[in-house]
């Protein structure tokens, strides 16, 4: 399963940034398919990328709310929040772990092998933190003379878009580079410190700072698919916790915000049929209803 | 063997309406435009150079 997983996040990868024209046309991509969300996080100023970053659109419509409302056009934002709303309320994150493209880049740097160092709980907070100051308080009510925001979550913290797009267009276009500033060296310092925290801790930009996990995680509860546990069968053996990559304890928080739902507990850790994948209440797989008898008689 | 009854959890269908609903209200604002406008170029904001 860890493999087939492995293919999807590398299939989600392509596709969301699967422009490869660009070396070409000296530019990003421009079609139609750019009306599409994204379901994870991937900056859709990358030179690649097909889909929009809801976390950049959300931000770039709430930035600019008044002076769209002078002009005679109510962009709320409703359609990037109803487009993530419905990706939530289906998959909630799962998306983290099945098709979040920065999501896959941390994973395949934590293979590289170091002494490894878990995150304090109290971290996992800040990612909300980060949702309603950075994505949507600043940008709304700091506005400049023009009634202009800025969005803060991308200019000053998002380490993926230094990562996919930054680095890229700069490449991309020499003449940026006689416009880079401090901020792009702020923005490098924080791309460093995810990488090497990366290799160090599993997945720390998911667990502490990304606004769109954050916003997956209100979900967790009431997720159409979503894992589930048979407590008749759980045995509280632990074997649960020895495998979550985002080190919670699965048998006693089944609904955890912070489960990225890779079912690594559910096929490699759970001998006795208590993790299923259920949708709307009724399981799916990974339950065999007869299992508990069986190891009952044995 | 007694067959264990599932119940359907009708929460998910709810949140689902919901936010269908906003994304209609969205298209209809035409807010999909200006989302295409903005993915279309480059934010240099966005990047840590503007």
């Amino acid at each position: 399963m860890e493999l087939a997983r492995k293919w999807v996040q590398a299939l989600w990868f392509f596709l969301a940034n699967g422009f490869w024209g660009f070396p070409a046309t000296g530019n990003l991509y421009q079609g139609p398919l750019k009306i599409i969300c994204s379901p994870g996080l991937n900056c859709y100023s990358c030179p690649a990328a097909t889909t929009y970053c809801p976390i950049g659109s959300i931000q770039q419509l709430l930035l600019g709310i008044r002076f769209s409302v002078q002009n005679g056009q109510y962009f709320f934002g409703t359609f990037v929040l109803g487009s993530m709303g419905m990706l939530g309320a289906v998959f909630g994150r799962f998306i983290c772990g099945w098709a979040c493209p920065f999501g896959f880049i941390q994973e395949l740097l934590y293979k590289i092998p170091s002494r490894k160092f878990s995150i304090p709980t109290w971290l996992n907070w800040l990612k909300y933190g980060f949702l309603l100051i950075f994505v949507i308080l600043l940008p709304l009510l700091i506005v400049d003379d023009f009634g202009m925001g800025k969005p803060w979550f991308c200019k000053y913290v998002c380490p993926a878009g230094t990562l996919e797009a930054g680095i890229p267009m700069l490449i991309l276009m020499p003449d940026l580079r006689s416009i880079v500033g401090w901020l792009y060296v702020n923005k490098i310092i924080i791309l460093t410190g995810f990488i090497i925290w990366s290799i160090k801790a599993s997945r720390p930009f998911c667990r502490t700072t990304c606004p769109l996990g954050a916003f997956y995680a209100l979900f967790s509860r009431y997720q159409l698919i979503k894992l589930k546990l048979n407590e008749d069968n759980c045995t509280k053996c632990g074997a649960c916790h020895k495998v979550c990559p985002v080190e919670i304890n699965f048998n006693e928080t089944p609904d955890s915000c912070e489960c990225v739902h890779c079912m690594r507990c559910m096929t490699e850790a759970c001998n006795f049929d208590a993790i299923s994948v259920e949708v709307a209440g009724y399981p799916m797989f990974g339950q065999n209803p007869d299992r508990k008898r069986t190891i009952t008689n044995a | 063997m007694k067959r264990k009854k599932f119940r359907l959890r009708r929460t998910p269908f709810v949140l689902l309406g919901i936010f269908l609903t906003l994304w209609l209200i969205g298209i209809s604002l035409n807010e999909p435009t200006r989302v295409l406008e903005q993915a279309k170029s480059i934010c240099l904001d966005c990047i840590g150079i503007g």
